[in-house]
């Protein structure tokens, strides 16, 4: 029998709030938080930033040494621990897992290094000592372990954008395997500091622009160009049921099932055949059926073949036939958060288990046809019936795809 | 370049390495490590300024000429004098 797993605590740094209360609030408003931004090497381009207060946790001295994913993976850690009520100073620091998602790590700290350096004719002896650390693939979870004194692993899921998923289900198995008895977990991205990655996307014509920047990101939209770059994180504690209960924990939400999966088609190109498969494993492993999801949260990106691509695999799986499934998106509000992205997003679904209400995908003034889902909600808030069960899909470049799914805790 | 400026010229780097330090009463003759909380990390950071700001380099076999004020100021105010006096 398979211990029960639950969230127990939500921290999340977004570019439309700072916690789950703001966060959510302004996806029920409508509220975008999209900006333009000024880019090496490139002059204006569209991103989500994050406004937390990196100082509310962190000295100054940590931000000057570490990264901004680390500095994100702090203030989210500190932040899930903080709702989760547990007193983490009593805690065996030896059993506490940190399971990081993301997509990528280092790419920002080189490029900074390499733009030092030019000013100095490209002599490396000015190259910064702190390169390796700052740039090795477990840096965002290595800070936190070291910001929160915690000796058990630590360590970053490279998993292209589906990573955001990933740290959720490994905390899961891990938590399982009885490996750790408390688990940090989610997704983290730094994005938006790499002129790379917004170049990398310009150069494939996968790069959104827009007059107004609120209305850059546009999944399903006929007039969609492209994705919003963005950074963030969302992090979760998670724990097995019977620890949660016996501290007396608040419980969001309990991990009902997953999958991950590969397409093995091609480097950029979704596989709707394989993210069917993805969702459909999910769902069995769940032990539920298509009719049972009430909320679906879309990866979609707002690149033009991408959203369709989904859209039918969504339609293979659910059809025609199931009433109760709302289907919505949350890129369009905060742009693509990379390694963040799944966590993020199903941060902002969550509260749905108590106010009954599924936020919308905003900035559709031209649905798609090929687009258009059974039970998508756009633009206006949706009021329910019921919402017990959340599917999160999240995918990546190289073929990676992650489906996970929670459900309303009943004891 | 008189001593005393030298160690000014110190504190400041000091003051952007290890931003959350009270740096309004260190003492000249106590090793700085004893007194801030500063690692090796952070004494190289020292050497990468000086090279960064005023191209002095400090050879790894001198590293312990940083230890305090004091020795950072006999050790370095001859290197900035020479550097002044080539310009």
């Amino acid at each position: 029998m398979l211990s029960r797993i639950v969230i127990t605590g939500v921290g999340l740094a977004s570019p439309n709030g700072n916690n789950l209360t703001e966060f959510r609030a302004n996806l029920l408003a409508g509220m975008a938080g999209i900006e333009r931004v000024d880019m090496r090497y490139m002059g204006p381009v569209l991103a989500g930033m994050c406004h937390y207060d990196p100082l509310r946790y962190q000295k100054k001295k940590e931000l000057r040494v570490g990264t901004r994913a680390g500095s994100i993976s702090i203030y989210c850690a500190r932040e899930a621990l903080a709702d989760s009520g547990v007193n983490f100073d009593a805690m065996s620091k030896d059993r506490v897992g940190i399971y990081i998602g993301s997509t990528e790590h280092g790419t920002v700290e080189t490029e900074n290094e390499i733009f030092a350096i030019s000013k100095f004719n490209y002599d490396v002896k000015f190259w910064s000592h702190y390169h390796n650390p700052r740039t090795v693939a477990n840096n965002p979870a290595g800070e936190a372990s070291l910001h929160l004194g915690s000796t058990g692993p630590a360590y970053c899921i490279g998993a292209a954008c589906a990573a955001g998923n990933m740290g959720l289900i490994h905390a899961a198995q891990m938590l399982r395997l009885g490996e750790v008895d408390f688990a940090i977990c989610g997704g983290v991205s730094e994005s938006t500091q790499s002129f790379g990655i917004f170049a990398g996307f310009k150069s494939q014509g996968a790069l959104a622009t827009h007059d107004d920047p609120k209305k850059a990101s546009r999944p399903f939209d006929r007039a969609r160009n492209g994705i919003v770059v963005s950074e963030g994180g969302c992090l979760y504690t998670l724990e097995r049921l019977d620890d949660a209960l016996a501290r007396g924990a608040k419980i969001h939400a309990e991990i009902a099932g997953y999958c991950v999966n590969s397409d093995a088609t091609d480097y950029v190109l979704p596989n709707p055949v394989r993210q069917a498969e993805c969702v459909r494993r999910a769902i069995a492993h769940a032990g539920f059926t298509p009719r049972d999801m009430h909320i679906v949260n879309t990866h979609a990106t707002a690149t033009p073949l991408g959203d369709i691509q989904e859209c039918e695999a969504l339609r293979a799986v659910f059809g025609e036939g199931c009433p109760d499934t709302h289907i919505n998106n949350t890129k369009s509000y905060i742009g693509h958060a990379m390694g963040a992205a799944g966590a993020l997003e199903l941060a902002g679904n969550l509260p749905s288990f108590t106010d009954l209400v599924v936020h919308p995908t905003i900035n559709v003034d031209d649905l798609d046809p090929a687009c258009a889902l059974p039970g998508l909600v756009l633009n206006h808030p949706k009021k329910v019936a019921r919402v017990d069960v959340i599917l999160n899909n999240s995918f990546g470049m190289l073929g990676i795809n992650s489906a996970l799914i929670v459900k309303r805790f009943v004891p | 370049m008189t001593k005393d400026e030298c160690k000014k010229v110190v504190l400041a780097i000091i003051s952007d390495i290890a931003p959350d330090e009270d740096l309004s009463n260190v003492k000249p003759d106590v090793r700085l490590r004893d007194q801030l909380q500063l690692d090796s990390m952070d004494f190289l950071d020292i050497v990468m300024e000086l090279r960064k700001r005023h191209s002095i380099e400090v050879p790894e076999a001198d590293y312990m000429q940083l230890a305090s004020l004091d020795s950072c100021a006999e050790y370095l105010t001859p290197k900035f004098n020479a550097l002044a006096g080539k310009s």
